[in-house]
């Protein structure tokens, strides 16, 4: 097409710009040199196996999954409640208790954060843990569900339930023997985009951790020291190819959920 | 409306889960930050003597008034940029790219998003700074003879940053309302005889704009209460709100003050989004 082609040179700049910062975390995770500038001082692997000696940092993974698959688990059971109450039901106040569910989505993270951690410290005594953490994620992650959910929800014909019901299901028969396992691809997608989301959220861990940081949290910490920044990219480049995996998974099992419920693919996940 | 026998009950049974929850780590908290914003901090205990001290202070205070101001610049100045930048991207892919492929590109577009954002914000540091990527690069180019020095730690900094950072959020809204576009409603205007420019200024715009109000929103409203980026890239000069109610929790433990503070921000966000969307009502109305 002729007249596309100012936008598309327009789109390919665009792209550019939107990959430069993630195609920086490499470049200098191989660098052999201290400071993070050009030119390059020659390639190394030595960061990544310096990576393999820092105990902190593994505490961090550990706790920053522990929080990623609870917040993931939990977000996803609400996310199937509501996307399946606002599909199939008609209920007093839908528009507003469905509208509260999504609030945390145009939340400053920070009003969000600041606001439980009042409530579980100053108001009710508690002390924090990761467990403080899987609260807050789950209050941020539990959107997404929901909106991912409710895409396959309502891409589903509803005469698939009638009809097990009339062959004899139960209601409950019929929504895990039907239902179900026609949003498996959504309820995947959504697991998948939580955990994502939990595993790199910062500020809202920032303030709800305890002594026992995430990986963000821990990453903050180290961004203060020269000397770290390298480990820090080289890091940065697992977790860069640790989310595209992940993101194409979820890719590939939304498409396949859009296909088996034959919708027509109206792209991206939002 | 007539609601089938218990279907009320079975939609609110089914709800309520994600709705307690939602009441009780939502509501609840910032209930509670409304109730300490009115107490005041008393040396380690809380005067729990009801007054709106806090927020005469949060407003005449110098200190807080340039960073709310500054906060509310940036913001604003970062939307700006991502809504003007970001449409031609959504009108290309919603009117030029083959529709088998729209999805790849909405897909590359939405991956850097989900990558680290502490270390997002961080790589623009390091593009930025003084023997940064763009300053060695001009130089190596023979562009400039030295370093520039007017783009990191400030708020230049933080408003590159973040219009990078929020960039997918304002396509796929705008992208989203482009394709809801009825394609004929364009020929009908070039075969009534207006030219390219015309219809796109009279039809795709107007039709696109709930897509525009819904962009701007979701960048405006959580970028006056970002952190990280103003502490990594901001400098002195570029510290936002965000940073102030950090300090009042953690480092001056005034929560009371602190908690002001973050309700008073998040009550001009929404006034200010609110205005935004009674502005913008004319092309919000559902169109038969």
């Amino acid at each position: 097409m002729k007249q596309g082609t100012g936008l598309r040179i327009y789109a390919i700049a665009y792209l550019i710009f939107l990959y430069l910062p993630v195609a920086l975390l490499p470049i200098f995770a191989f660098n052999d040199g201290t400071v993070i500038a050009f030119p390059l001082q020659g390639f190394t692997t030595k960061w990544f196996v310096e990576l393999l000696s820092i105990d902190a940092l593994h505490g961090a993974v550990r706790n920053s999954l522990f929080v990623a698959i609870t917040t993931a688990i939990l977000s996803t059971i609400f996310g199937i409640f509501a996307a399946r109450a606002s599909s199939r039901y008609r209920f007093p106040l839908k528009g507003g208790i469905l509208g509260l569910i999504m609030v945390p989505l145009v939340l400053p993270e920070i009003i969000v954060g600041v606001a439980l951690l009042v409530m579980v410290v100053s108001l009710m005594g508690l002390s924090l843990s990761l467990w403080t953490v899987v609260l807050g994620h789950t209050l941020i992650c539990t959107p997404f569900a929901v909106a991912i959910l409710s895409a396959s929800f309502n891409g589903l014909d509803r005469s698939l339930e009638e009809a097990a019901i009339d062959l004899g299901e139960t209601a409950m028969g019929a929504f895990f023997k039907v239902t179900l396992p026609l949003v498996t691809p959504g309820i995947v997608s959504a697991l998948l985009i939580s955990f994502t989301i939990s595993l790199d959220e910062f500020i809202i861990a920032f303030f709800l951790t305890g002594s026992e940081p995430t990986l963000p949290v821990y990453l903050w910490g180290q961004l203060r020291f020269p000397q770290r920044i390298p480990v820090v990219m080289a890091l940065g480049t697992i977790l860069v190819i640790l989310s595209l995996v992940l993101l194409t998974v979820a890719e590939f099992f939304r498409r396949r959920g859009v296909r088996r419920t034959g919708a027509k693919d109206t792209g991206g996940f939002l | 409306m007539r609601l089938p026998k218990g279907e009320a009950a079975s939609g609110l049974l089914l709800v309520s889960p994600p709705l307690v929850y939602a009441v009780l780590l939502l509501a609840v908290p910032l209930g509670s930050i409304v109730l300490l914003s009115l107490w005041t901090q008393n040396f380690l205990t809380f005067d729990t003597t009801l007054t709106l001290a806090n927020y005469a202070e949060a407003f005449t205070d110098p200190l807080y008034r340039t960073l709310m101001l500054r906060s509310l610049a940036i913001s604003g100045s970062v939307t700006l940029a991502t809504v003007l930048f970001a449409f031609p991207i959504a009108y290309f892919v919603s009117f030029h790219v083959a529709p088998e492929r729209k999805a790849l590109w909405i897909f590359l577009i939405t991956i850097p998003f989900w990558t680290s954002y502490l270390l997002r914000v961080f790589a623009w540091k390091v593009i930025l700074g003084f023997n940064g990527v763009l300053n060695t690069s001009l130089l190596g180019l023979g562009i400039i003879d030295e370093p520039l020095t007017f783009i990191l730690y400030n708020a230049n900094a933080v408003v590159i940053t973040l219009a990078h950072a929020y960039a997918p959020f304002t396509i796929l809204p705008i992208y989203v309302a482009l394709e809801k576009i009825d394609r004929s409603l364009l020929e009908a205007s070039r075969d009534l005889g207006e030219n390219a420019l015309v219809t796109f200024l009279r039809v795709t715009l107007p039709l696109a704009m709930p897509g525009v109000v819904a962009a701007t929103l979701i960048v405006f409203i959580p970028t006056v209460g970002d952190y990280v980026t103003p502490v990594l890239v901001g400098g002195p000069d570029g510290r936002m709100i965000a940073n102030m109610i950090q300090i009042q929790f953690l480092q001056l433990n005034d929560a009371p003050m602190g908690s002001a503070l973050a309700i008073s921000a998040m009550t001009i966000v929404a006034a200010i989004s609110l205005l935004f969307l009674f502005l913008m009502r004319g092309f919000l109305k559902e169109r038969a």
